[in-house]
């Protein structure tokens, strides 16, 4: 069927799309490889030169570095932690039999519609803010004093207000995937005297085991790249208590004007991504054999 | 006897479905409702849910001190035209692949899947002075092309995987039938991608809407869509919590309904039809 009229058609529908993804990815990111090997500064016009890997150097050794690892470590397995939790137990709760259910799911579905800056910045002064916010009055309800969030636990309250926006995403994907579970396969086991808890070990999880794979995955991709939510809440600080690979590649790029520097860090983030990235292509592909 | 237990079951969880959806809910329903408090209001301790004097005032002073159009037409242009592109160039990719598929085909589609990967910060520096030398920094243009490159790759696959459902036999039959390419595209293909290419355009125009670290990277006061415009809102002066959560839900309340017409997609186009 596939003749070679239709085969040069197709190649010449495909070739638009493909260049331009080509060029996204292969033009600037070989910039900034070159960039990375160079002492470069947006300030100090005409002083560039090659600098090797000394950028590398400079930015694996900064302390700045360590704790925007362990920060970007932290918040995704934070992120993560709370969304998949919280969305095997919501997808749980949204699949039984309940009255209003579409609305209940409207609800629980809408903080992932609100754009970062809207929700970090909600958070930050309706929430947790120590003198008007609403937390800050709980508090003074019952007797205890107002806690600054963003004083001191700067990276827990960016973590909450991140879960926040992406549990929705979890409760998703997990509800569909337990839509789809075979509830004879259930009424067996609970006919042969399984009770609920080991219905979810054995029946349930395993189901799931997918889907949550590749919450993970996504999400994974995603939260490496936070950024508004930092930048409007903390700007990365105290300090560098709240800074992230992203924020921090970002403040070297547009705050230092060190292009050399923040090339390297790009280069960083970019492995890192990739080593999710390879799983996660895996497991689409698995997908679309099937 | 079991009847009224699973009545007892329905209803317990009902309350607790209900409660937690509420408390997940909250800070959307206290931003809509604070919008309509006075500035005094807003930060009254004890904070009042329904019972204050209801006022429009915050959203007219928001729309004429801060030009608020303008960012609203931003992002409007931005997301629209981003999308509206993005289709033009994916949708013919999509159907090659999913009508006349190849031995690469697979191997493309991971890739194209692959470069959604790369992470902005890997490319901001050459974006960034690229479009400094070419003048493109807080332009619409600039943040058009952007946006649709960033989004390709999900509008691709988002198509894919509907074109896939549509059934080749159909083809097949309306060739036998005598219709040319032509006739078979526009009176058998088209009708059935339609709702496909219309969740695609939904997903996309939400996510475009909510993008955030290119157009506050890109934009200073031009171009600037309603993420950079609220976020203008850390720095404050005086009181203003009243006039945030006005700005806030214009600029949420479109997505907010667009992206409950669109659960379904949500999964199919964030997932690459990895579960469905």
């Amino acid at each position: 069927m596939a003749t070679t009229q239709t085969k040069t058609a197709a190649r010449f529908m495909m070739s638009p799309a493909i260049l331009l993804l080509l060029g996204w990815m292969i033009i600037p990111l070989s910039m900034t490889i070159w960039f990375s090997f160079q002492r470069y500064n947006l300030l100090m016009p005409g002083t560039e030169e090659w600098a090797g890997w000394l950028n590398y150097r400079y930015f694996l050794t900064d302390p700045a570095f360590f704790s925007a690892m362990a920060n970007t470590l932290l918040l995704v397995g934070g992120v993560l932690f709370v969304t998949v939790v919280g969305g095997v137990l919501f997808g749980l709760l949204l699949d039984q039999a309940i009255y209003g259910q579409g609305i209940v799911r409207i609800l629980v579905i809408a903080p992932f519609f609100v754009m970062p800056t809207v929700s970090a910045l909600v958070w930050k002064n309706m929430f947790m803010n120590p003198v008007n916010g609403l937390f800050a009055w709980i508090a003074k309800l019952f007797g205890f004093a107002p806690f600054d969030f963003l004083a001191h636990a700067p990276l827990f309250s960016v973590t909450m207000i991140v879960a926040w926006s992406w549990l929705p995403f979890a409760t998703l994907i997990l509800l569909t995937a337990l839509q789809s579970l075979d509830s004879e396969q259930k009424e067996a086991a609970e006919m042969d005297g399984a009770g609920p808890v080991s219905v979810f070990i054995y029946i349930t999880l395993p189901h799931l085991a997918r889907a949550i794979t590749v919450v993970v995955l996504i999400e994974t991709i995603f939260l490496l790249s936070v950024f508004a939510e930092i930048l409007v809440t903390t700007n990365g600080g105290p300090g560098y208590d709240s800074t992230n690979l992203t924020y921090l590649v970002y403040s070297q790029a547009l705050l230092t004007f060190d292009v050399g520097g923040a090339s390297a860090g790009g280069i960083i983030a970019v492995i890192l991504a990739n080593i999710v990235a390879v799983f996660l292509v895996r497991i689409v592909g698995k997908n679309l054999e099937s | 006897m079991a009847r009224q237990i699973t009545q007892r079951r329905k209803l317990f969880f009902t309350a607790l479905a209900w409660t937690l959806g509420m408390l997940i809910f909250f800070p959307i329903l206290w931003t809509i409702l604070t919008s309509f408090k006075t500035e005094s209001e807003a930060i009254a301790s004890p904070p009042s849910l329904f019972f204050f004097s209801w006022t429009l005032e915050n959203y007219t002073e928001v729309m004429e001190r801060s030009n608020y159009f303008r960012f609203f037409m931003n992002s409007v242009v931005i997301s629209v035209g981003s999308t509206l592109l993005g289709l033009l160039i994916a949708v013919p990719a999509a159907w090659s692949m999913a009508f006349s598929p190849s031995r690469h085909t697979k191997n493309i589609l991971m890739w194209i899947l692959s470069t959604k990967m790369l992470p902005p910060v890997g490319v901001l520096v050459p974006i960034y002075l690229i479009f400094r030398d070419y003048g493109l920094l807080d332009t619409r243009t600039g943040l058009v092309i952007v946006m649709t490159l960033i989004n390709l790759p999900i509008i691709i696959w988002m198509l894919y995987t509907y074109f896939k459902e549509i059934p080749g036999e159909i083809l097949e039959a309306a060739r036998m039938d005598g219709a040319s390419l032509a006739k078979e595209i526009i009176y058998v293909l088209t009708p059935m991608a339609i709702p496909g290419i219309a969740s695609t355009m939904l997903l996309n125009v939400i996510l475009a809407w909510n993008e955030a670290f290119w157009t506050l990277n890109l934009t200073a006061a031009k171009a600037a869509p309603l993420t950079a415009f609220i976020a203008s809102y850390s720095s404050p002066e005086g009181l203003f919590y009243a006039k945030l959560s006005a700005a806030s839900t214009m600029a949420i309340a479109p997505i907010l309904i667009m992206g409950w017409f669109s659960q379904k997609q949500l999964v199919r186009g964030l997932t690459f039809g990895a579960v469905k």
